[in-house]
């Protein structure tokens, strides 16, 4: 009973640790896709944040001058996609797969001429991290059973980037849901033309999207470097950016559903880990790639509309052009 | 806006657009290279050198240019019936799978004129099949094809990853990585030939891969400016719901589109596998997909065009191990910049010097009929 809880909690918490990334992406892309333009490079945007805020963190031995480097990276480079498809109205697809391999050859180049450790970043001390906070009494606490062990390894013990992502679900459901903003933004997505009626500018509302898109996922990429990790590594996103995308997709552009897919995905993640060589009775050793490629085959077979259905904000991937 | 939606005259919009917007990306990959501590010219003359310098360099290159042809045929050929292929990294994959196991199955058994063309056959089967499934999805279930190609991507390389591992694996074998392919499952490689003519040159990659991907380049051409098939292609991609009124049955288009670009991006395994490895090993084909796009994009999506980017991609590619190996401060993912900053500037950013050429043009014209007036 014991040992079964532990475990629980053990994967329980690491879930919640390989979905920070994927939560804050996730909603982050919503807020684009729902202005109406399509948002791929969401892992080149946070590959690059990585980077950025790895090598300022090393070099001012700042977290939080890693997390404003990683910010202002990933904000660039939604700017540039805003450039490209708002202002200039080109393809939203080929703009974003410039953007994921820009940042996939940038973040070497600029990595091997800085830092000379083969695409590396020099390995951060404590200081220079976001370091998981341990909250009071859980060490006191941790003995008592079954509330011992979920007070002191799941709910403390995270990094602060880890409690920003869970409180940005409510957040976000708040600002999209129930703002004046949120419901202007949810227009331009679906009836541009109407929004442009009504008087609001359809460029400034998708560039203001953009803009927290980028913020987003520049804390997703600072956590996966200084934070998660304690260094950048080459391609350490590792398709992160598209498991974040499925789970946007997945939850429908709705920010609770996509909080809760971005859970699953990342449980999947976490049971893969723990799975490995593990062999389950009567099936025998369960392949893990087979876990791993769970959350793009059930976004494929979401799309197909085989569960539930997700139909996509109605103008997306249209560029709007103003009439005269 | 009304300088900018005027259509310009085709020579600039053929001849002038595309050369400045290549331009800019090579101007901007120079900046990086400058921001890096290097000289830029200094840099361009490694690289030349190093793509075309000396034999054994060119043979190289066109090795290169071979993958890129086929996986940028792969998305020009999709981009012209309206569908964004973006699945061509899984697609040559998977088509690199379909050459692995005939060439497993039949290499001591079928004689090498039968052998071959069932690989290729093969190859481009299994590329087909791999876009066929996102191609359905799209045409029966409206689900967006650039979701299911990317995802597809994935699929197919954690595919690849458990069949190397848990069963194609070479017995004994310590790397994920099959048996050798028997010799007659082995394209013959360039130099091979040119030495049994009696010609010497240096011994590189490059085999006879090359001139199955001109050959389907001819054949794409030919088939979309020259058949009923291709005037639907380029109905559909120009105006879908024209085309629809016209009797054009679009489900057939998008599934015959998907499955003819997965079959030519299927084909890099031809190159890879049967061509170099003569194994099937992980990540043949990475990049090439996606390098498959900058090429569609700076081609222009013609046939011509995708040979001529998939040279100068193949000579980057080549050109930039040797600069790697010169300069220590330049790394050869600097290719992958360039790569970047193309489909940036030929693709998403194509309509920037639009404006600036206008006014340009404007400014020329008006100069003329009031010169003229004062005479």
């Amino acid at each position: 009973m014991e040992d079964w809880l532990t475990l629980a909690v053990l994967l329980l918490a690491a879930t919640l640790r390989v979905a920070t990334p994927l939560i804050l992406c996730a909603l982050g892309a919503l807020f684009c896709e729902r202005s109406g333009l399509i948002d791929i490079g969401l892992e080149g945007k946070m590959l690059a944040a990585a980077f950025a805020a790895a090598a300022a963190a090393a070099v001012t031995h700042s977290a939080l001058a890693g997390l404003g480097a990683g910010l202002l990276t990933a904000l660039a480079l939604a700017l540039l996609h805003g450039y490209a498809c708002i202002t200039h109205r080109g393809n939203q697809v080929v703009s974003g797969v410039a953007i994921n391999i820009l940042a996939a050859g940038l973040t070497i180049v600029f990595g091997m001429a800085w830092f000379k450790q083969g695409g590396q970043t020099p390995s951060l001390p404590p200081e220079a991290r976001f370091m998981p906070i341990v909250w009071p009494g859980a060490s006191a606490i941790r003995s008592v059973p079954i509330v011992g062990p979920l007070y002191a390894n799941l709910i403390s013990g995270h990094n602060l980037i880890v409690y920003a992502a869970l409180l940005a679900a409510p957040l976000v459901h708040w600002i999209v849901m129930s703002t004046r903003f949120g419901l202007r933004l949810r227009a331009v997505g679906e009836a541009p033309l109407a929004v442009d009626a009504a008087g609001v500018s359809v460029s400034w509302l998708r560039y203001r999207a953009l803009i927290i898109c980028g913020l987003m996922t520049g804390i997703a990429g600072t956590y996966l470097s200084i934070a998660q990790n304690a260094a950048f590594s080459r391609d350490m996103t590792a398709g992160q950016g598209f498991i974040a995308l499925a789970a946007l997709i997945f939850g429908k552009w709705k920010p609770f559903p996509v909080f809760g897919a971005c859970l699953m995905f990342g449980l999947f993640d976490a049971a893969s880990i723990r799975l490995q060589g593990v062999r389950i009775g009567g099936l025998g050793e369960v392949p893990v790639q087979l876990i791993q490629v769970l959350p793009y085959v059930l976004t494929v077979v979401m799309l197909a509309g085989f569960i539930g259905g997700a139909v996509a904000p109605k103008a997306i991937g249209v560029p709007y052009e103003k009439e005269h | 806006m009304s300088a900018r939606r005027r259509s310009l005259p085709r020579w600039i919009e053929v001849g002038v657009i595309p050369i400045v917007n290549v331009a800019i990306a090579f101007l901007i990959a120079g900046l990086v290279v400058l921001l890096i501590g290097a000289n830029p010219l200094e840099a361009v003359r490694i690289l030349v050198y190093g793509a075309f310098g000396y034999p054994e360099a060119i043979g190289y290159t066109l090795y290169y240019a071979t993958n890129f042809i086929f996986t940028g045929l792969a998305v020009a050929l999709a981009f012209h019936a309206g569908l964004f292929n973006i699945g061509g990294e899984g697609q040559a994959y998977i088509g690199g799978l379909g050459v692995g196991l005939v060439l497993l199955a039949f290499d001591t058994t079928l004689p090498p004129p039968l052998l071959i063309p069932l690989a290729i056959i093969a190859a481009a089967a299994f590329g087909a099949a791999w876009a066929a499934v996102p191609a359905c999805l799209q045409a029966y279930r409206g689900s967006h094809i650039v979701i299911t190609t990317i995802m597809f991507n994935f699929i197919a390389s954690a595919l690849m990853v458990y069949l190397l591992v848990n069963v194609l694996i070479a017995p004994g074998s310590m790397s994920p990585e099959t048996r050798e392919f028997a010799a007659g499952g082995q394209l013959p490689f360039i130099h091979d030939l040119l030495a049994s003519a009696g010609i010497e040159m240096a011994s590189s990659p490059l085999n006879v891969a090359i001139f199955l991907a001109i050959g389907c380049c001819v054949l794409a051409w030919v088939f979309l400016w020259h058949t009923p098939w291709g005037f639907e292609f380029r109905a559909t991609g120009y105006n879908a719901q024209a085309a629809a009124y016209a009797g054009i049955k679009l489900r057939r288009v998008t599934l015959l589109a998907m499955c003819l670009s997965g079959a030519l991006a299927g084909l890099v395994g031809v190159n890879e596998i049967a061509g170099v490895h003569h194994r099937l090993i992980l990540n043949f084909a990475a990049g090439y997909g996606f390098g498959g796009i900058a090429v569609a994009l700076m081609g222009r999506n013609h046939p011509l065009g995708v040979i001529l980017a998939s040279l100068l991609f193949g000579a980057l590619y080549q050109g930039g191990a040797e600069l790697a190996f010169e300069i220590p401060a330049i790394t050869k993912e600097t290719v992958v910049v360039i790569q970047g900053l193309v489909i940036l500037f030929c693709g998403a950013l194509a309509n920037l010097p639009r404006a600036p050429l206008a006014s340009l043009l404007a400014l020329v014209r008006r100069g003329r009929p009031a010169l003229a007036g004062e005479t």
